[in-house]
């Protein structure tokens, strides 16, 4: 048997140090070592993103991402930081009150892929919104209160946004 | 439609988001691959690499040794007793005992310290087959001398059915018009996200209970008493969160849950198994691919006057619930058009192939496919609107069927207008630009099924001293929304908020017996039984009240978490202040029970004469497509829908329902194929077993459905079915506008650019021959 290596990962602004077989993805190790679990095992080849976490802010398929390679990097899950998340919060709101969850099991990933979006582009299209999607299976919805969910989620941003600005404008 | 429909409700037809959605949204649901429990070992599934050979030995001696492994068992560990649905149809077993007979088909089971360690083991484990001749396709395998699957089955049939109603051959006789036309249709899966999951414990005390994502909890508890030979009491299956059913193994006990189990027995230790999406397409529960050939009489004005069906359907190589679906399939033909002589014969065969059972919509939608292709042809054939010769033979309400359905309520020829109008038919229908189409497709499904064995359903109410509800079923919910809408349901008779309502998950150590969720019987079967048991709770609260009050009991509504004397408003109480009264000073625990049974209706499953369900519900819609002549490939451009729900209980689910079920629909009729070579599935991943993206359907300005609404009498609070009627009708609508689109004709499926590229091909040289 190989032996463990030491990792470092810094997981929604927490630093874990940890002990682990140099495969294992960072999906594995997020569910096994650290029990984080709102991250979803699936088809396990980057096909259905249910396993989708953020690293440096960019959406990825942590079943075909190495935990050793994560080091350095800010990890973001479902999970959230301790103290909160207002932009996974609205995403979340939104898709509890349009509809967009069903058996739920594929939410997670739909959740954290729209923060990535929403941060690129706040005010996405249709269009850009549906692309954003691919490689993000549903199959419960018909992604259309996903889609609607995401229009939702994105007037929510800005609109805190926007009471915001007063304040931010000096 | 009836001064019921205007009633206001207090909770009910608001569209009310699911309860359980803000703990998925933040991935605190647990579903079964997410519990984790001290000690606990992984277990892997060895699968036969043929499709038929006798297992000769089996050498467990080196994966055992390997570091790491705690047990490994195979067929022989278990008792020898076949588990299924039916008496006649009891074909499974926990692991192959002496032979497989379709490639995956479990034949050992090793548990060790990680899932690594267990796949290891896997290949370290030597079976010795001698392989058997095998067979795939059905028409081969009812030939003499074929190889034989099963000895009580000869000639392989695994189920067969015939039904008659009418002189079928008089009418046929009588007919202006007669067309003929044979249908073919495909493997697809179910594509839930949430591969099938357990964890078996079987404790010092002998009680084996199993965690697991199953939609039919009480299913899988008899079967597993069954194989494992040994009382339901001592066992015990608890409900995980289920991400995603669609029928299927979540319907049933598998393998894994068996062998989760036994190995939990022989090392003291829970054993989790979870498949990989490989196992999950490779191994049985697909929808059935069917030979379907359709007869069918029409008068000048498309009046149909006989249809004649036989159905051949390739089963694989179990029964699973094989025997239902081909009676299911001709039960539809009943449906949504009237029939008034029909004759319906079928096969289920069986073949060195994953085995076939339940899929959304079952076998509904292949006969769907099948009757409004050739409905369409048949109109263009006689010159009558394709709209038009829907309506002339649309049954309605108060209708009884010649097989003995009886209609409630059925808006068909609304639903019909409805769509016409959403989709802009009249004005698109044979005006569209070349390669751009417009189709029509209409279905119909059932309220739940009225079955041998266990159909009836139980709801329990137990108030509680904050004044809250407690409310517990055997129905699980899915996804589909039946913690929500059960909820509701309650809230409304009780007078509280829905989220007064915990809706507690299947335990089948304290829930209610059910037989489970499909069939679109929840709604109607369990909701029914939960009305009753809210009732029965504000009886007792209204005569504890009603004296409390010094007001007549009858005069006592439930509302807003109050019991209001309607004489005197000014007279309430509230409901928290009795349900303590009661507790406290009277010592009374305050619960309801409700049921809700079959009736004494008896469906006669040889004649195939019977009121199969308690309601049914119609649907149509039409489909718009642009078909790219150079690739052949389908953009569906987009889709109207509407159905006949009865009154939706919550229109934000229902809506959930009939879109996912229509897009389900269009992956089946596009692209999703189990494709199988000589029984390997070649496509065992979501890589190449293509499922519908975002990007694939129509804008949501083209993507509408409507609810025509109507109040079912025999439904909870005027509901019918939702979540599988909305997808029967898409795949023919789907054929029809490519047809409309291109002049293609498919009656194959999945209609895939080449076939559509072939039959252009036909179509232009036709042309060419016609010219001058």
């Amino acid at each position: 048997m190989i032996d463990l290596i030491p990792v470092s990962l810094r997981v929604n602004g927490v630093r874990y140090d940890i002990d682990i077989r140099p495969w294992r993805t960072l999906l594995e190790v997020l569910r096994e070592s650290l029990g984080m679990t709102g991250t979803k095992r699936s088809c396990g080849e980057g096909q259905c993103g249910t396993c989708t976490v953020l690293i440096d802010g960019k959406a990825v398929n942590s079943c075909l991402y190495l935990a050793v390679e994560a080091q350095g990097k800010e990890i973001a899950t479902i999970e959230g930081p301790p103290a909160g998340d207002p932009a996974l919060q609205q995403i979340q709101r939104s898709f509890v009150s349009k509809g967009a969850v069903q058996c739920g099991f594929c939410t997670p990933g739909m959740v954290v892929a729209t923060k990535a979006l929403l941060a690129d582009n706040p005010a996405p299209s249709e269009d850009e919104i549906r692309e954003a999607l691919v490689g993000h299976l549903c199959r419960c919805t018909g992604y259309v209160q996903i889609v609607e969910a995401i229009q939702d989620a994105a007037r929510g941003m800005q609109d805190a946004a926007s009471q915001m600005a007063p304040k931010g404008s000096d | 439609m009836n001064e019921q429909i205007r009633r206001e409700f207090q909770v009910l037809g608001k569209p009310t988001p699911k309860k359980d959605a803000p703990l998925k949204a933040a991935g605190r649901a647990e579903f079964a691959d997410d519990i984790n429990m001290p000690g606990m070992l992984h277990g892997k599934l060895l699968r036969s690499p043929h499709p038929h050979a006798r297992i000769v030995s089996i050498d467990t001696s080196r994966a055992a040794a390997l570091p790491g492994v705690r047990a490994v068992i195979t067929g022989k560990d278990f008792p020898g007793v076949r588990y299924g649905n039916l008496p006649r149809t009891r074909d499974y077993l926990p692991l192959a005992i002496d032979t497989v007979r379709y490639i995956g088909e479990e034949v050992a089971a090793v548990a060790a310290i990680d899932e690594d360690t267990a796949e290891e083991a896997l290949d370290l484990l030597q079976v010795e087959y001698e392989l058997l001749p095998a067979v795939f396709e059905p028409e081969e395998a009812m030939k003499p001398g074929a190889p034989q699957l099963h000895a009580p089955a000869p000639g392989n049939i695994s189920a067969h059915t015939e039904s008659q109603f009418g002189d079928v051959a008089a009418a046929f006789a009588e007919a202006d018009y007669v067309r003929e036309d044979v249908f073919e249709t495909h493997a697809v899966k179910q594509g839930m996200l949430e591969p099938h999951a357990c964890v078996g414990v079987w404790d010092s005390f002998g009680k084996a209970t199993l965690w697991s994502c199953k939609m039919s909890p009480y299913t899988v508890w008899r079967q597993l008493a069954m194989g494992l030979d040994i009382k339901p009491s001592d066992i015990r299956v608890v409900q995980t969160y289920v991400g995603g059913g669609f029928s299927g193994g979540k319907q049933e006990a598998m393998p894994m849950d068996f062998c989760a189990l036994m190995l939990s027995k022989k090392t003291g230790r829970p054993v989790k198994f979870v498949h990989t999406m490989e196992e999950v397409l490779t191994i049985g529960h697909m929808r059935h691919p069917m030979k379907i050939w359709l007869r069918t009489g029409t008068t000048k004005d498309g009046r149909i006057l006989a249809q004649h069906c036989k159905l051949l359907a390739n089963g694989g190589a179990y029964s699973s619930i094989g025997g239902f679906s081909i009676f299911l399939a001709g039960a539809m033909l009943n449906l949504p058009y009237r029939v008034p002589n029909m004759k319906f014969e079928s096969d289920r065969v069986y073949t060195n192939n994953g085995f076939c059972g339940a899929l959304r919509g079952h076998t509904v939608v292949q006969m769907c496919f099948a009757r409004d292709s050739q409905l369409e042809r048949i109109a263009e054939d006689l010159g009558i609107d394709p709209l038009e010769i829907r309506r002339r033979n649309a049954l309605h309400d108060g209708d009884v069927t010649p097989n003995g359905f009886r209609i409630n309520t059925f808006a068909f020829d609304e639903c019909i207008t409805r769509v016409a109008e959403m989709s802009g038919w009249y004005s698109k229908r044979g005006k569209l630009p070349k390669y751009r189409g417009i189709g029509f497709g209409c279905g119909a499904h059932l309220s739940g099924a009225r079955l041998m064995g266990h159909s009836a359903s139980a709801a329990e109410i137990r108030m509680l001293e904050d004044g809250t509800v407690h409310l517990t079923t055997g129905s699980t919910d899915v996804g589909q929304g039946v913690e929500t809408v059960m909820s509701m349901i309650a809230a409304e008779v009780l007078g509280v908020e829905v989220d007064d309502v915990n809706y507690l998950k299947v335990d089948s150590a304290a829930t209610p017996l059910d037989p489970g969720t499909f069939g679109s019987r929840v709604t109607l079967f369990t909701g029914n039984a939960v009305k009753q048991a809210a009732e029965e709770v504000c009886r007792q609260l209204a005569e504890i009240a009603g004296e409390r009050m010094g007001v007549d009991q009858q005069d006592l509504v439930f509302r807003k978490r109050e019991i209001i004397n309607r004489k005197d408003e000014r007279q309430r109480v509230s409901l928290k202040e009795i349900v303590r009264w009661a507790m406290f000073q009277q010592g009374r625990v305050i619960t309801g029970r409700g049921t809700y049974g079959a009736s004494e209706e008896k469906i006669d499953f040889q004649t195939g004469q019977g009121n199969l369900s308690p309601a049914y519900n119609p649907t149509a819609c039409a489909v718009e497509v642009e078909v790219d002549p150079e690739t052949g490939f389908v953009d569906v451009v987009g889709l109207w829908g509407a159905d006949d729900s009865g009154t939706p209980l919550n229109p934000m689910a229902v809506r959930g329902q009939v879109i996912g079920a229509a897009v389900m629909s269009i992956g089946h009729a596009l692209y999703e194929n189990l494709i199988r070579v000589d029984g390997k599935v070649m496509n065992p991943s979501f890589r190449d077993y293509k499922m519908p993206q975002a990007t694939d359907l129509p804008k949501l300005a083209d993507f509408q459905h409507a609810n025509v609404i109507t109040w079912e009498p025999e439904g909870p609070f005027g509901a019918k079915e939702a979540g599988q009627g909305a997808g029967t009708g898409v795949i023919a609508a789907l054929a029809n506008a490519i047809y409309d689109a291109t002049g293609v004709r498919l009656t194959r499926l999945p209609m895939t650019p080449e076939s559509i590229l072939f039959g252009l091909k036909g179509v232009q040289q036709q042309k060419g021959n016609r010219g001058p």
